[in-house]
């Protein structure tokens, strides 16, 4: 619908008979219109559609998407935040932390937010490589920082083998902590590669490179990580099976259908 | 969280400024702690300048022998450099024990000597609590004070130093670089680092206002073969210490020439064990000498109501760390 005038319009114009089905739907006939109409100035009547032609019409809340004017934020801080590869310009309140940034505003929300307060690793990613928890840090420290999140571990090739490994061992129950958990192992597996020693290393005087890793330090390496329906023996599995690159056998299969059967007729 | 304004000084020169320009702001590192306690309402500034990315990252050697350790540098870093593993295991070992890998990535040296206490009635802002809030009272000296101080407590707070980084300085006698706000330098002893609670438990240590920490100084090494750094905690990770006890001896022809013991969780600041480092020096490596050391040293301990427990397992704690330390072959 165009813009009309006040001063020409009801006189010169004709209503379309879309413009007119509303106004009737107002209840506004002969003299009440003409004077309803007069008084609307510069807009279109496309406004007053808007209610009937959106799904309010039909009781569904409308989803108004958050306006991020420089008005709106108090402490605006502008951040390029380099996310899997891809660049994206932000502009945040200087409170957003790197997690509330990529889920909030950049709908990756691989990323969990469980704690929000660094105790219990569900949003782990990794910056320039490093595994760190973005809900104690601000996006505003993440300039110039390669940040990698869960969504970023596959390519075309298919899944990360942590990945892989994760889904053939069950390493997870409702799979809330499987990103953060998935990420850690990923950049564990990059520090055991550089010879880092933990808490539970016989000798950390005697660097070694290629560390065969023992379940004791799996479970130290990745106690930043918890997982509260238990998975951790088959977290354990999984990234040993990475990490060694031996075929562990899975503790668990899907029964055939002969199996089924045998069980039911039994 | 409250709103704050958030600035990147290109210097140090420039972040020393902002620091003065206003009393409200505060220096931002790795966050581990600063970001968390703001979230909790604890921390309430109203700038953060962030330092982390100044230039104190290197890790060097100094002209004495000793080494350097940027106040940028992150606790991963540091701990697993090849040199510190090599010359100062016991302050690796003390930092790779805290935390979790992913702290230990983001937090940084300067911080870690910066870590607020962990009480709960410091965390909870709904308690009293001096530290926090002065003159609110001492929620946990008739509270649950468990994980309490057992030496150097007041009757204004109670509360523990939570690093194991800075247990191991202490034994290590390091020194603090702090660059002040007239951008003068000067160097603190690790020992005058930290202070006692007395009547002002919301003063950590002794920096002065502005004070930017610029590196960490460790003296020559002679802990490098004979160290060990033992950790009690109610799990066996990512827990803080209940007591920990960091033990450093160098041995020359069957006996001990030097000696660095401190203890963790036990006090407002990193416990230097001075009397039992005294009574060693110069005695034979023995687990009675051991014992003895370690009666001396806990023989000062004021238990609170639920920590007595601590002092037992202190004294446990100071002879199998020292034992650990001596049976170590390098």
């Amino acid at each position: 619908m165009e813009m009309f005038d006040q001063e020409e319009y009801p006189k010169d114009r004709k209503l379309s008979a879309d413009e007119n089905k509303i106004l009737d739907q107002l209840g506004l006939f002969g003299e009440s219109r003409r004077r309803f109409i007069a008084k609307i100035s510069a807009a279109s009547l496309s406004v007053l559609a808007a209610p009937y032609f959106s799904l309010e019409a039909y009781g569904c809340e409308k989803a108004h998407p958050i306006t991020e004017t420089s008005e709106a934020l108090v402490n605006e801080v502008q951040v390029q935040l380099h996310v899997n590869h891809t660049v994206k310009p932000l502009h945040l309140d200087s409170r957003t932390t790197l997690l509330d940034a990529l889920r909030e505003h950049l709908q990756l929300t691989g990323t969990k937010k469980g704690c929000d307060h660094g105790q219990c690793g569900a949003c782990t990613v990794m910056v320039d490589g490093k595994r760190k928890l973005s809900c104690l840090i601000l996006a505003a420290s993440c300039k110039d920082k390669e940040i990698t999140t869960i969504e970023g571990l596959a390519d075309e090739s298919g899944l990360h083998p942590m990945q892989t490994a994760f889904l053939k061992h069950d390493g997870f129950q409702c799979g809330y902590c499987t990103p953060g958990q998935i990420c850690s192992s990923v950049a564990l597996l990059a520090e055991v590669e550089h010879g880092e020693a933990s808490y539970v290393t016989e000798n950390i005087r005697d660097i070694q490179h290629h560390i065969e890793l023992s379940e004791e330090e799996i479970r130290e390496r990745m106690s930043g990580n918890i997982c509260r329906c238990g998975a951790y023996n088959n977290i354990v599995e999984a990234i040993k099976e990475v990490q060694t690159g031996k075929d562990e056998t899975e503790k668990w299969q899907f029964a055939t259908a002969e199996q089924m059967q045998k069980a039911s007729s039994s | 969280m409250r709103p704050f304004v958030y600035i990147e000084p290109k210097n140090p020169q420039e972040a020393l400024a902002a620091s003065v320009a206003n009393s409200a702001a505060k220096y931002l590192g790795g966050g581990t702690n600063l970001i968390d306690l703001m979230k909790e309402d604890v921390e309430r500034p109203a700038e953060l300048i962030e330092v982390a990315d100044l230039n104190f990252k290197e890790i060097k050697a100094t002209g004495k022998g000793g080494f350097l350790l940027g106040a940028m540098c992150n606790n991963a870093e540091t701990a697993n450099h090849p040199e510190i593993r090599k010359s100062y295991p016991l302050l690796s070992m003390a930092m790779l024990s805290a935390a979790t890998a992913q702290i230990r990535n983001m937090a940084t040296n300067g911080g870690n000597l910066l870590q607020r206490t962990r009480c709960p009635y410091f965390y909870e802002v709904s308690m009293p609590c001096n530290k926090r809030a002065p003159g609110t009272g001492c929620g946990a000296i008739k509270g649950m004070n468990a994980q309490h101080a057992l030496f150097g407590w007041s009757e204004q707070c109670v509360a523990v130093n939570p690093s194991d980084m800075c247990v191991a300085l202490a034994a290590l006698g390091a020194v603090v670089h702090v660059q002040q706000a007239d951008s003068g330098m000067r160097t603190i002893d690790f020992a005058d680092f930290h202070r006692l609670p007395g009547s002002q438990p919301e003063k950590d240590n002794t920096l002065q206002p502005n004070d930017l920490i610029t590196a960490i100084e460790l003296p020559a090494p002679v802990f490098s073969d004979h160290y060990y750094y033992l950790k009690i905690r109610e799990r066996s990770s990512y827990a803080f210490a209940l007591v920990s006890v960091a033990a450093g001896l160098q041995i020359r022809d069957g006996a001990i020439a030097q000696v660095g013991l401190a203890m963790g969780g036990v006090a407002h600041k990193p416990w230097k064990l001075t009397a039992a480092e005294s009574f060693l020096k110069g005695k034979k490596p023995s687990a009675q000498n051991f014992e003895a050391a370690a009666d001396l040293a806990m023989r000062e301990a004021r238990p609170l109501s639920d920590n007595g427990f601590k002092v037992e397992m202190g004294k446990k704690a100071i002879v199998r760390a020292l034992s650990q330390a001596y049976e170590r072959t390098a």
